[in-house]
């Protein structure tokens, strides 16, 4: 270590990863790269190329065929299950609809009401910090154990939200019956199980602004909104494009929840795009199905750069 | 004044909203289908087991539990060390090779289970993976084995790089300096790591639906689900479920609660 005192200091200040830096420290380096190292990372290439490259390229291949799964024949169809999804088959733009809607739903409700926890919850106080624990805590739980506790607080007959509804004299609704709304019950179901991830990842974001900003702004005669407007939100921005960009994919794929609370399959009021792939693989129709997959991976991307986009959102400072 | 007064009512309220569904599950648990309905909110006559003795006893919960500590107990270990290899060396190796390794394996994160169930499904089938654990267990690593690498991988390459050189003035090897060194150095980003993996593959739906045909081959969540359909409005029972289901996680939530935060938060960031 004694070899080269001043590369270690060098490296650490900011921003100096200048090509000539790296090229010195790789000549001073007393150590060549050991060749046995590039066998570390092999297994987990492997098995990411086998088992999860591989498959996903076969994918494509399956999406232009019209293969059933079982038999050894199968023709090439061209983008014919592509056009059928989008043209013929009222099912899969019902589903698509659905999960464009559901992810509309919960990343704005989610996003604002994880920020406004974080806000009450960032001073570290004993109250504080027990409440982010109780918050946090649905997050843990499995999708299907959520949604069964969801199941039984909709339940019109006997269930919870009717219950409490009635002790106040007022006739409670259908919630998941009534096909209009039913997907608005499972968006706050959803939220209500991963806010409290949410809310952690804002705290975080919180935590890192320097108080004196606020005290400059306090002097400077700065109301709360504009304080807020001007130091926590530009400051939050990166925790917002995580939040965003998680809770986007996390709600493409609200599949379990789904499963759980509606039933397999889920009525068509339910159905989103991740149940309708199950749905027509489970039918046998593996090349359809396969044409659908790669929709559904090409949504979310299209959504997820769509956000980047539109929100620019960037660290302050960057 | 008016705005504490405001900031308590909201957080009591969302407290609320998360404490008494719970505790109406846990109650629940307990009562039979009549006295739930009764009155969701009262303390159960009694504490007795019936509910809990049928879901383990009849419903095969009993071997799903068993199934589920299997698949996750290999799982979760399995991954952490394929995914500590792989970041070790990706915090070693230099330029190119390094770049190129860790973006391979982390451009899986991209890729949702939906979108290769098909062909992963075929696969499987042709390899005997099919309606057993072995085959859960597959799934479960290469699912996760990206964002792993993602955290852990992440934390290596901000140990300094001066033990490492040290430890190979040493004499030690690769295999020496990674077991030795990093994976120590590393304790709190595999706990991290380690309780995030636990979270998913003990809640694992998706890749139990697809492969297991066999009930006695059930996971817990899969046997959960299998529920709903059996005893559309038999609560009591279904809570009962959900119960046991969370028991792990739950009991383990309560001891290591910053930890959950931690690994669960390292998982969220990856954006």
């Amino acid at each position: 270590m004694s070899i080269h005192p001043g590369t270690a200091a060098k490296r650490k200040a900011p921003d100096s990863q200048s090509s000539s830096d790296a090229a010195k420290v790789r000549r001073r380096s007393p150590t060549r790269v050991n060749p046995a190292l590039y066998l570390f990372p092999l297994p987990a290439v492997a098995v990411v190329a086998f088992f999860l490259v591989m498959p996903t390229l076969q994918a494509f291949q399956y999406a232009v065929t019209d293969w059933n799964g079982f038999s050894a024949a199968f023709n090439y169809v061209g983008l014919d299950n592509f056009i059928r999804a989008f043209t013929k088959d009222s099912l899969f733009t019902n589903a698509l609809t659905n999960n464009l809607k559901f992810v509309l739903l919960v990343v704005v409700a989610q996003t604002a009401f994880s920020l406004v926890l974080a806000l009450l919850l960032t001073r570290n106080s004993r109250g504080s910090i027990l409440l982010r624990a109780l918050f946090f805590f649905p997050t843990i739980l499995s999708s299907v154990s959520v949604a069964f506790i969801w199941k039984f607080i909709y339940d019109p007959n006997f269930g919870l939200a009717n219950s409490v509804l009635k002790t106040v004299g007022v006739d409670g609704g259908a919630y998941l019956g009534n096909d209009v709304q039913a997907l608005y019950w499972v968006a706050v179901t959803q939220v209500w199980f991963h806010s409290g991830q949410m809310m952690v990842v804002y705290i975080a974001g919180l935590q890192a602004i320097p108080k004196e900003l606020y005290e400059a702004a306090e002097m400077d005669g700065a109301n709360k909104w504009q304080r807020f407007k001007s130091i926590t939100w530009p400051f939050v921005a990166p925790a917002t494009s995580i939040v965003v960009a998680y809770t986007t994919v996390q709600s493409f794929k609200a599949f379990d929840l789904i499963l759980g609370i509606a039933g397999n399959p889920p009525k068509s009021a339910l159905d989103i795009l991740s149940t309708r792939i199950y749905s027509t693989f489970a039918n046998s129709e593996f090349g359809y199905a396969a044409a659908q997959s790669i929709i559904f991976m090409a949504m979310i991307a299209l959504v997820t750069w769509l956000q980047r986009r539109l929100l620019r959102l960037t660290p302050k400072g960057e | 004044m008016l705005a504490s007064l405001s900031r308590r009512a909201i957080l009591a309220i969302y407290a609320v909203i998360i404490i008494v569904p719970l505790t109406v599950v846990a109650f629940g648990s307990f009562k039979s289908t009549q006295e739930l309905f009764a009155g969701p909110f009262s303390l159960p006559h009694s504490l007795s087991p019936d509910n809990f003795a049928e879901v383990v006893g009849g419903q095969n919960l009993g071997s799903s539990f068993m199934n589920s500590a299997i698949v996750t107990g290999i799982s979760v270990p399995l991954t952490l060390f394929l995914a500590s290899l792989a970041g070790y060396a990706v915090s070693r190796l230099k330029g190119f090779m390094s770049w190129a390794i860790f973006g391979f394996l982390v451009l899986g994160m991209a890729i949702p289970a939906q979108a290769n169930m098909v062909p992963l499904y075929v696969l499987f089938g042709r390899l005997g993976l099919l309606d057993s654990l072995a085959g859960l267990v597959v799934a479960n690593v290469v699912s996760t084995l990206p964002i792993a690498v993602f955290i852990l991988g992440g934390f290596m390459r901000t140990l300094p790089k001066e033990l490492y050189e040290a430890s190979s003035i040493d004499g030690s090897g690769p295999w020496k300096t990674y077991s030795s060194i990093a994976l120590p150095l590393s304790a709190p980003s595999i706990a991290a790591a380690a309780i995030f993996l636990f979270v998913i593959h003990w809640n694992e739906l998706l890749y139990p639906l697809l492969f297991i045909q066999t009930p006695g081959n059930r996971t817990l969540p899969l046997a959960l689900l299998s529920f709903q359909g059996e005893f559309q409005t038999n609560y009591p029972l279904l809570f009962a479920g959900v119960i046991l289901a969370s028991l792990p996680v739950v009991v383990a939530y309560v001891f290591l609660q910053r930890y959950f935060v931690a690994g669960i938060t390292a998982g969220a960031s990856k954006g």
